[in-house]
């Protein structure tokens, strides 16, 4: 029987089986080595592969990125942390100008089938700047692939997927979830495949779309509802076919994602219905989302998150008509 | 207590070509008569093939260029000290080093003429597409730089950028990486006096480029750019210093950008004839000439069939280039991602 896991082992045993694995596969980012990463992700991996594998850089997330972006172009398969989404910023221009770009600008000689983790999103009282979650605007960028795990089973086969994959894909994990539910990993390798979406509970009257942390939350809100609730896990490029088949079955859609509203990926996938599958909408698409607002600190998280009450209230509005 | 100095520094500058064609015999790097022949005949075929750019440009025929004229010796010296299995990460001025690696003439021309094929390196050799967000490619090479000894090869890895790059924090970040795991790279900056309209003292406030290095743990040295002997010997060394892992170096090739930036830019706004005219007198080509034709390896009938062998190739480029088909427009789907999105695939059928 596989052991129970949360997904920071989870994690942790996809990175450690992916090493041993195959050689080419490294890790570098802030603390990751001796540390073991600020949540611990990366730990005992620097014992068991070295400081050539697991390698703890300097504090400048630009050069993070772009020298495992250098890294994959060489041949290898890096694995970088970036030590909070928050702190990603100084490393967009290494993903948008050139992780996302060499494949299409070499026309196809040089790729970069690089890994950037960073965990996101609010949950853990954490400072400023340590609870932001602004996937879409890795999901607007072509050339990029965007993951959001939403429990340790999927972390692992999703991460391994990722490791594989050719392509650079930003590995969201939300550190909310990083310890708050375990469930059977298994040892050795499975993956789930990139692009798919999971149908988590089927249901008639509406389709609940969520991923990351507040996949949990919407389905705390659906209960006593006859709601089909789909965990996207891959957000670029994200499963079109699922949704559709669902909404077109169950008429109504609410979409509930932490990041603020205003180009939120909710609005993509609401545009997509809205274009593909507007004739079979019994109701408005509703989106439960974080507001747009810059991220509080603790003290206010709570009320800036979307809550169990406020998914159930956009359900309820849905069902109206 | 006493304050006490704790570090100081001296920065070293390479000179061994003179305007007029006199080397410094103490400081000449190992270099045979013909391979003194081909430093002239490859300065020669890059300064055709940017005279050739410039009026393709002018007619129409291609778009915006950025010139590489006065600066041919601190491109092709280096890229000289070069191997074929090196991997190089350049700018966007860097035509000499891709003609001095052997990169296909008419790919760059087609480049140029906006079509990423020309960008497509072929195989056999490691030098990167053009780099436009100045600076960015500095990473990739100590990236590159970190894998090729994680993997045992024993290679070089030489990064050109402008001294307006090294106000970047790429440039920064990237020669602090190379300093901290005493990376195999080569930084070569070829300072040409001017970002755009910005001069050199508008980069930085410090007396040279080359001291930068000093503050990330490794040396720095300033070469007369316009000197293709100088810019040799210190790429030279600081090739097989990589390649012997023993870190990385800085080299600021003190030159001069002798054209506009590109052709989308009037130079005459913000800088002097006279200053243009001082740089003249330094040519890079014009003093190996001199030097060769003290030294017996140049006369009229060489130089004759130096500039026809340039013209020809370079004609044979642009003929070559103007013949290629025009990109499928597919082509714009086919290299986002190894394989197409569901997304992509419907997008495709507009086409």
């Amino acid at each position: 029987m596989a052991e129970k896991l949360n997904m920071v082992q989870a994690i942790n045993l996809a990175l450690k089986e992916e090493m041993q694995r195959d050689k080419d596969v490294v890790i570098l980012g802030e603390d990751v080595g001796r540390d073991g990463g600020v949540f611990r992700v990366t730990e005992g991996l620097w014992e068991e592969f070295g400081a050539e594998r697991v390698i703890d850089t300097p504090l400048a997330e630009s050069v993070i990125a772009g020298s495992a972006v250098g890294m994959a172009l060489y041949g290898l398969k890096p694995i970088a942390e970036i030590q909070f989404m928050g702190f990603i910023y100084p490393a967009i221009d290494q993903i948008f100008s050139h992780a996302a770009r060499v494949r299409s600008r070499s026309r196809g000689r040089f790729t970069c089938p690089l890994v950037v983790r960073t965990p996101y999103g609010a949950g853990i009282k954490a400072p400023e700047l340590h609870s932001e979650s602004t996937e879409a605007l890795f999901c607007h960028m072509p050339g990029l692939k965007v993951v959001v795990p939403s429990s340790p089973y999927n972390a692992k086969g999703l991460l391994i997927s990722s490791i594989r994959d050719p392509d650079p894909v930003i590995f969201l994990e939300s550190t909310r979830l990083y310890r708050l539910t375990r469930e059977e990993v298994p040892e050795g390798e499975y993956t789930i495949p990139l692009g798919k979406a999971k149908v988590i509970q089927e249901g008639k009257d509406i389709t609940v779309i969520s991923w990351g942390s507040m996949l949990h939350r919407s389905l705390q809100a659906v209960e006593g509802f006859d709601a089909e609730v789909i965990d996207l896990m891959t957000l670029n490029p994200f499963d079109e076919e699922t949704i559709f088949k669902s909404v077109k079955k169950t008429g109504r859609a609410v979409i509930v994602h932490e990041a603020p509203k205003t180009g939120g990926f909710g609005a993509e996938i609401s545009a997509t219905i809205a274009e593909d599958a507007m004739l079979y909408l019994k109701a408005p698409i509703i989106r439960v989302t974080g507001y747009d607002v810059v991220m509080p600190l603790p003290k206010l998280e709570d009320y800036y998150m979307p809550t169990v009450e406020r998914i159930r209230k956009g359900i309820e509005e849905t069902m109206k008509y | 207590m006493p304050e006490i100095i704790i570090e100081t520094f001296n920065i070293k500058r390479i000179d061994i070509l003179d305007e007029k064609g006199n080397a410094d015999k103490s400081l000449m790097p190992a270099l045979s008569d013909p391979e003194i022949k081909r430093m002239y005949e490859v300065l020669t075929l890059a300064r055709t093939f940017d005279h050739h750019a410039l009026s393709l440009q002018r007619e129409g025929r291609m778009g915006t260029y950025a010139s590489i004229l006065g600066q041919e010796a601190s491109q092709i010296g280096s890229a000289l000290a070069l191997e074929k299995s090196d991997w190089v990460f350049p700018s966007f001025r860097e035509m000499g080093v891709y003609i001095t690696m052997g990169y296909p003439l008419h790919m760059l021309f087609q480049y140029w003429g906006g079509d990423e094929r020309g960008v497509k390196c072929p195989d056999g050799l490691n030098i990167f597409p053009v780099c436009v967000p100045v600076g960015t490619q500095t990473p990739h090479a100590a990236g590159a730089a970190m894998a090729a000894r994680y993997k045992g090869d024993k290679i070089a890895v030489a990064c050109y950028f402008g001294d307006g790059g090294t106000s970047e924090g790429d440039f920064h970040e990237s020669m602090n990486m190379a300093g901290v795991f005493k990376l195999p790279v080569v930084f070569i900056c070829q300072n040409n006096q001017w970002a755009i309209s910005v001069p050199r003292e508008r980069q930085t406030a410090s007396k040279t480029i080359a001291q930068k290095a000093v503050g990330y743990g490794f040396e720095g040295i300033q070469v007369d750019g316009n000197d293709i002997f100088a810019v040799y010997k210190a790429s030279k060394e600081a090739v097989d210093k990589a390649r012997r892992g023993d870190g990385p170096t800085f080299i600021e090739c003190f030159t001069y950008r002798m054209s506009d930036h590109t052709t989308a830019d009037d130079a005459v706004r913000y800088r002097t004839k006279e200053e243009v005219d001082e740089w003249k007198g330094r040519d890079p080509i014009l003093r190996l000439r001199l030097f060769m034709e003290k030294n017996g390896l140049w006369n009229e009938q060489y130089q004759k069939e130096v500039e026809e062998k340039a013209k020809a190739a370079v004609d044979e480029a642009v003929k070559k280039a103007e013949g290629i088909k025009h990109p499928e427009p597919k082509d714009m789907f086919t290299y986002t991602y190894e394989n197409l999105t569901p997304r992509q695939i419907k997008e495709m059928r507009e086409l």
